[in-house]
């Protein structure tokens, strides 16, 4: 049996909890065994319905006063007790924040390997898989010698897509929690911000060393709130101290997928376009026409931007009237 | 005296793209600078912010080879007092063999009193196995939590803000704990002409590695396949503008 853990917020599963389904069915068809999931917390039968319709053919699920809200430890104790439990093949997470880190605590508890953010799993006697390194700059072919395979799937690594429905065996799980494993759960939650937020911002103005300070940054606010977007940067940008981290796309920043992202200024270092890659379109704006953001752009205009960006503007206005 | 170890790695610092060596095993670095990874730059201007604040002595510690030394002085030329160097090959180190030698390295550290925090990155740059915080975490009986970027400290307890999409949560730790932080956590300072004075004279001290190897095993790296496409160019002035409003106008996002 393939065990998937699955993420889940306020009620309802995540995207990345799907597409964690979805690679563990092909993965589980490989290894000619089942698909079961795991619901850690409350709502966990609310939402066994949900992991039907991706493959769970049981769903574990687990409530317990120490589980009210997430903590990574309690959540890796949980897992860790099952694995105990009901013995799977294999142990399966999404490759989030949250999922890396659960399986993270359950590879500790039990001294076993951990493999994060595979693209692709061949199981076998020896298994092989293919997983993210650089935050996508680069993939790395492993081999995992182990008794029970821990991984997650990288993020986006496939398309999520029902299948398999039927109706789940809910199968409720007896973990042994006590006030220890609540040390790391969360006490307190701030929500900052409303509206559109970067990562699903339709349009992103970004700028990078280019734009030459701070000031410079207002005509890409002016480009941004006309279309309704957000401002983003490069690293070069939040290291000068010109904009908030909040704003840096990349590795290390966040991942944008915009329907445009136009970039000015920016060179398109590696770090800077695995943070900027799913953008549907993107349109750079560089005084050198060999910039790596123009050579991968679809659409580039070779001058200053500085000149460039209010003429864009001016034309938005001239032609909204 | 509160006393703050941070764990970094040194990392290639590769430009438009990452190449490979001949044989797959490794970032070809032949022409490249080498640098710490960025989340645990921020560690380490995490920690001295916190001994500016509080008092204490900062000590940076890291697994590799001679070369790491490199990011322990630069460390050093920030405000870091002590320098740590876990000595291994250079080869690429699986992420339970690399925890197993950073634990055995803690606990002979900690002979003369624990550490008050230890702050890692989230993922290393380069690897980024996401675990190596923790399993240290496990093997040291501390608690952790990962995503950090923002830390307060007080005599009990150590206070950590974690980002979630639009907002953040809040985790409250007792002391001594563990933390993966996040680039973000601060603004890195640059060295002053003095820092660097002082990270030259900077006493490193050196550890054996040992450590079984894990499961995993490195079989090549590559790049992944990309779409090429031909870019077209609008203009080279201002006179583009007509020609990119109607792309915008185009894609429905006007
Ligand atoms: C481990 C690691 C992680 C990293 N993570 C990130 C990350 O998350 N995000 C990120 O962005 N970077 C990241 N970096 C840094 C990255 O390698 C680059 O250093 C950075 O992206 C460069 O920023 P830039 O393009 O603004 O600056 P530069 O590379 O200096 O490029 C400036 C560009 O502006 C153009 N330009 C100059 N003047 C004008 C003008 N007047 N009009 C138009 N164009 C002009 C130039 O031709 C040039 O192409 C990371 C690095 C490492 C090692
Ligand atoms: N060779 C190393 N030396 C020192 N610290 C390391 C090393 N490898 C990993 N770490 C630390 O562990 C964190 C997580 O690494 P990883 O599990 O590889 O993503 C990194 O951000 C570092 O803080």
């Amino acid at each position: 049996m393939l065990l998937v853990i699955l993420e889940h917020d306020r009620g309802e599963l995540v995207e990345a909890a799907r597409e964690a389904l979805t690679f563990g069915r092909t993965l589980a068809a490989k290894m000619n065994t089942s698909v079961e999931a795991a619901l850690v917390g409350s709502d966990g039968d609310a939402l066994a319905a949900a992991a039907a319709e991706f493959g769970a053919e049981t769903v574990h699920t687990c409530t317990h006063d120490v589980l009210s809200d997430y903590g990574p430890d309690a959540f890796g104790a949980v897992v860790a007790q099952m694995v105990e439990a009901l013995a799977p093949d294999a142990v399966l997470a999404s490759g989030s924040d949250r999922g890396n880190e659960v399986m993270a605590h359950v590879a500790a508890r039990l001294d076993a390997p951990f493999v994060a953010n595979c693209t692709d799993v061949t199981p076998g006697d020896t298994w092989a898989m293919t997983r993210v390194q650089w935050g996508g700059s680069l993939l790395e072919d492993t081999t995992l010698e182990a008794d029970l395979p821990l991984l997650t799937c990288g993020l986006h690594s496939v398309v999520a897509e029902a299948g398999g429905a039927q109706e789940p065996d809910l199968e409720e799980f007896d973990a042994e929690l006590d006030a220890s494993h609540a040390v790391t759960v969360v006490k307190d939650r701030v929500v900052q911000e409303a509206g559109v937020t970067l990562p699903t911002a339709p349009v992103v103005v970004g700028g990078g060393r280019g734009v030459g300070s701070e000031t410079g940054f207002e005509p890409l606010e002016d480009l941004a709130a006309l279309l309704g977007g957000r401002v983003g940067c490069s690293r070069a940008v939040t290291n000068l101290g010109w904009r908030p981290h909040s704003d840096q796309v990349g590795q290390t920043g966040t991942r944008i997928a915009p329907e445009i992202y136009i970039a000015s200024g920016i060179s398109g270092a590696i770090q800077h376009w695995v943070g900027a890659m799913a953008s549907k379109h993107i349109l750079a704006i560089n005084t050198d026409r060999e910039a790596n953001m123009v050579v991968k752009a679809d659409w580039a205009v070779i001058a200053d931007l500085h000149e460039v960006i209010p003429a864009i503007i001016e034309e938005i206005k001239r032609r909204r009237g | 005296m509160m006393k703050i170890l941070v764990c970094v790695k040194r990392v290639p610092a590769p430009g438009s793209k990452i190449n490979v060596t001949d044989d797959g095993m490794d970032v070809d670095a032949a022409h490249l600078g080498f640098t710490t990874s960025p989340h645990e730059e921020c560690g380490v201007e995490g920690a001295i912010q916190l001994k500016e604040e509080h008092g204490g002595e900062v000590t940076v510690l890291t697994l590799g080879s001679g070369d790491a030394e490199e990011q322990l002085r630069y460390a050093a030329s920030v405000g870091a007092d002590h320098g740590v160097l876990v000595q291994t090959d250079g080869a690429p180190w699986d992420p339970q063999r690399t925890a197993a030698a950073i634990a055995a390295a803690i606990e002979a550290l900690e002979a003369d009193g624990a550490f008050d925090l230890i702050l890692f990155g989230n993922e290393s740059a380069d690897a980024g196995g996401f675990q190596v915080g923790i399993r240290v975490a496990h093997a040291l009986g501390r608690p952790i939590v990962q995503g950090i970027k923002g830390i307060e400290i007080s005599d009990e307890s150590v206070t950590a803000r974690r980002e979630i999409d639009g907002g953040f949560e809040v985790y409250e730790l007792p002391r001594p704990c563990v933390l993966g932080v996040k680039e973000g956590l601060n603004l890195p300072r640059y060295p002053t002409m003095k820092g660097r004075l002082a990270s030259k004279k900077l006493e490193i001290q050196s550890l054996d590695a040992t450590a079984e190897t894990g499961g995993q095993r490195r079989v090549r790296l590559h790049r992944p396949v990309e779409q090429v496409s031909e870019t077209v160019i609008l203009g080279e002035g201002p006179e583009a503008a007509s020609a990119v409003v109607d792309v915008l106008e185009e894609l429905g996002v006007l």
